[in-house]
Order: C-alpha cells, then structure tokens, then sequence
C-alpha cells in the first residue's frame, strides 16, 4: 500500500517536471528569433543566458532526476562512503 | 523566420537530425561528467563545429551548457556526501584567474602565429599533459587493480603528505575532504593551473582531478564530485565574459543541456555503486585516447606553420578524420566502462540484498 502510494507520487512528480521541461523548450524554440536577438546583444543583456541556464538546469534536472527514479535507476542503498 | 536567426546573429539553422545529434553527443558527455567530474567538452565543441557553428560560438555556447549542468550533479553529489564545497569554491576562483590568463595566451599565440600556431599549441599542450598527467593516473589505476586492494582506502601520496605537513602562517585552512589543514598557497596555483588548461584545450579537469588526488591527497570520488564545483564557478564566469560579446547560441547551449542532464544524473549515481579507482581508471583511459587523437593532429599543423614539409590534401583529410573518430570513441569508451560498471556494481548489490534477506530469515 504504501509503496505504491511512493509509486504514484513520484509518477505524479515525473509529469509535472516532465511538462515543465517541455513547456520552457517549446518556449524557447518557439521564439528562436526574439531569444537570439535578445541574448546576443552584450552587456547587460548577457546575464539572460546565464539566467536561462540556471533555470533549465533546475527545471530540467528535477524532470531528469525524476526520470531515472521512475525507471527504478537509483543510486546505492549501501550507506555511501568516501573512501 | 530561421534564416533571419542565422543571418542576424551567424547561428546556425536546427534541423531534427542536429537536435537529436546534439542531445545525444550531450547525453553521453553528461554521463561522463557526472562520474569524472569533467570530460565532454573536449568532444562537444568540435562536434558543433562539424555542424557548421564558427569555433567562438562551439566554445561559447558549450560553456553555456557546462556551468548548469555541473550545478546539477555537484547538487547530486553533495547529497551523496562526496563534494568538498570550500575546496571547489577556492579552486574555482583561483580556476576562472587562470581562464582568463590562459585566453589571453591564446589570443597573443594566435596574433603572431595565425591560426595554425595556435591551433599547434592547443594540441601540443594537450599532447604534452595527457601524456604526463593520463599516463600517471591510468598506471596508477592499473596499479591498483592488479594489487587486488581495489577495496581498500585510498592512501595518500608522499607528495600529498608533504603538502599537508606544511605550515605557512595566515594561509593555513581546513578543508573536509582531506580532513586536514593546507596553505592555500598550494590550492591557488593548481586551480590557476586548472582554468589555464580548461582555457586551452577546454577540460579543466585533466589537471584539476588529478592535482586535488595526488598533491593534495583528496579521495578520488572527492575529487571528481569536487570538480563539479570547479567547473559550475569557472564555467558560469566564462559564459558572463562569452555573452558580453554576444557569442552564446542559448538554442545550442539547452540543446546538449536537455540530453547532459539525464547523463550526469546517471554518472553521479554510478559513483555509489564503484570502486575508488574506476574513477582514475575512466579518466586515464579517456586522457590516453585523446592524446593519440590529439597527436595525430601535430604534423597536420606543423605542416601548415612550414615546420615539416607540406603534407597532401588527401593525407590531411585522413588525419583530421581519424582524429575526430579517435575522439568520439574516448567519450564512448569511457562512457562504456562507467555503464558496465553501474551494471555490474547494481547486479552485485541486489545479489548482496537477497542474500542477507535470506539471512535474516525474510525469504
């Protein structure tokens, strides 16, 4: 019961990050030109691209982490440790 | 409306085969990374520049997916226990001063010597490292897998033991993955070291894995995880300085970011499941097969410097193709040898799981 509780959560999540990832590539290709325009105009201006990545990289990450988990792939269960 | 993209600001248009291409050649350099630390770079911007990107862009907009996607796995790794944020932070720091030194180096060898100089230089210096630095870390490897102590702690090296047994006033700091104090006067100038090399020949972390093992004494899985931090700081100063100049193609850079992302996961994961020394043996391996690719590559320049007599059109193509083809097989070695291991160290554990459930009775 409870782990299959686990199971629809983490599905539950996997589609939200999932729709998310997909919402901000279609934004971004969907708009290739204002983007391109916008993000190589230098100066202030340059930290767009740094923003966009910062945002990708949690959006994005969180569907890709939510992903391997959904597949079963995790990390070890043994208690990690460094050598 | 694609070709005002490519003409206004000299991008290249995205066809479905160029998506799937980039996403994987991301994914693969991402799986790397994740379990090295670094690596992937070193394939990503030629590849862009096979598809037509000018290099200042492949070098660009490969940093712009660099620093985002070593924020994702250092946050993975973290949560294993495996990074040494203050390390990372210093070394980074020290790394994004040896950035910009190292650009500025390139850009006077390219003023005097031309293209060709510079590109000579580039592979002379990777020549050169790999050859000191690959070779080291993979017999080193080897070592350790033919004394059958693979399981054992890590010892630390003599030059590492002298670097901890230093005391120099108001420099001293404690750091946890050497549960030790060292001057960071040691720590600056291999960070420094590091951003010069990532400047060069785009992986930092050939200098910056190795120099945080041996002369520093950090635990291999440490240091590769600590890398990540490196990479994040140095890479995110780098895209600042690259999209001043408006020379980030951000389609690219989330491109290859969108198939790393599912990579580093899987190589930050795959470092719970191995052994210490898989680490420097994926990262030999991939250092020595560069190396040869590199190498290949020297005559093809000296040639056009007019340093050794004039090479064919038709011997230059053969060269430059078996070069990129040796390079693209590195990455899918390395990538190989981390799965294979993932595997084997997931097979090995459910194996050990079942047993001691039967153990305790559970079965």
């Amino acid at each position: 019961m409870a782990q299959s509780t686990t199971k629809k959560k983490s599905s539950a999540r996997l589609i939200i990050s999932g729709l998310a990832s997909i919402a901000l590539f279609t934004a971004l290709f969907s708009n290739q030109e204002l983007v391109s325009n916008l993000f190589t105009r230098g100066g202030l201006y340059a930290l767009l691209p740094i923003a966009t990545a910062l945002v990708f990289s949690y959006v994005h990450g969180s569907f890709t982490g939510d992903f391997w988990t959904a597949l079963g792939v995790e990390a070890s269960k043994k208690k990690v440790e460094v050598k | 409306m694609h070709d005002a993209i490519a003409s206004s600001v000299n991008f290249i248009n995205l066809d479905l085969i160029t998506v799937l291409y980039l996403f994987g050649v991301g994914f693969v350099g991402g799986l790397v990374s994740g379990f090295i630390g670094s690596g992937g770079a070193f394939v990503l911007t030629p590849a862009m520049m096979s598809l037509g990107v000018p290099g200042l862009v492949a070098v660009a907009s490969n940093m712009a997916h660099k620093f985002p996607k070593a924020l994702v796995g250092a946050v993975k790794r973290f949560k294993y226990g495996q990074v040494d944020i203050k390390l990372g932070l210093i070394f980074g720091i020290s790394a994004e001063a040896g950035v910009l030194y190292g650009a500025h180096i390139q850009e006077m060898i390219k003023k005097t010597f031309g293209d060709a100089g510079s590109n000579l230089y580039v592979s002379l210096a990777f020549v050169v490292i790999l050859a000191v630095v690959g070779g080291f870390v993979l017999r080193d490897a080897i070592k350790t897998y033919r004394s059958g102590k693979t399981d054992e702690k890590e010892t630390v090296g003599k030059l590492a033991k002298w670097v901890q047994s230093i005391n120099i006033p108001y420099t001293m700091m404690y750091f946890k993955s050497l549960n030790a104090r060292i001057s960071v006067l040691f720590t600056i100038p291999l960070g420094f070291a590091t951003g010069m090399l990532a400047a060069t020949i785009a992986v930092g972390g050939f200098i910056g894995v190795p120099s945080m093992i041996y002369a520093l004494g950090v635990p291999s899985i440490m240091a590769s995880a600590t890398e990540l931090v490196v990479a994040f700081v140095m890479g995110m100063g780098g895209t600042f300085k690259f999209a001043l100049s408006g020379l980030v193609d951000i389609r690219l850079a989330m491109l290859i970011l969108g198939g790393s992302l599912f990579g580093i996961q899987l190589g930050a994961m795959g470092t719970t499941y191995v052994k210490p020394f898989m680490i420097k043996l994926v990262m030999g391996t991939i250092m020595v097969i560069v190396l040869v690719s590199r190498g290949l590559m020297v005559p093809v320049y000296m040639s056009k410097l007019g340093l050794v007599s004039t090479l064919s059109e038709g011997t230059v193509a053969v060269l430059k193709t078996s070069s990129f083809s040796i390079m693209v097989a590195a990455l899918f070695i390395g990538a190989f040898i981390i799965l294979k291991a993932i595997w084997q160290g997931r097979r090995a554990e459910s194996l050990q799981l079942a047993a001691e459930a039967v153990a305790h009775g559970k079965v």
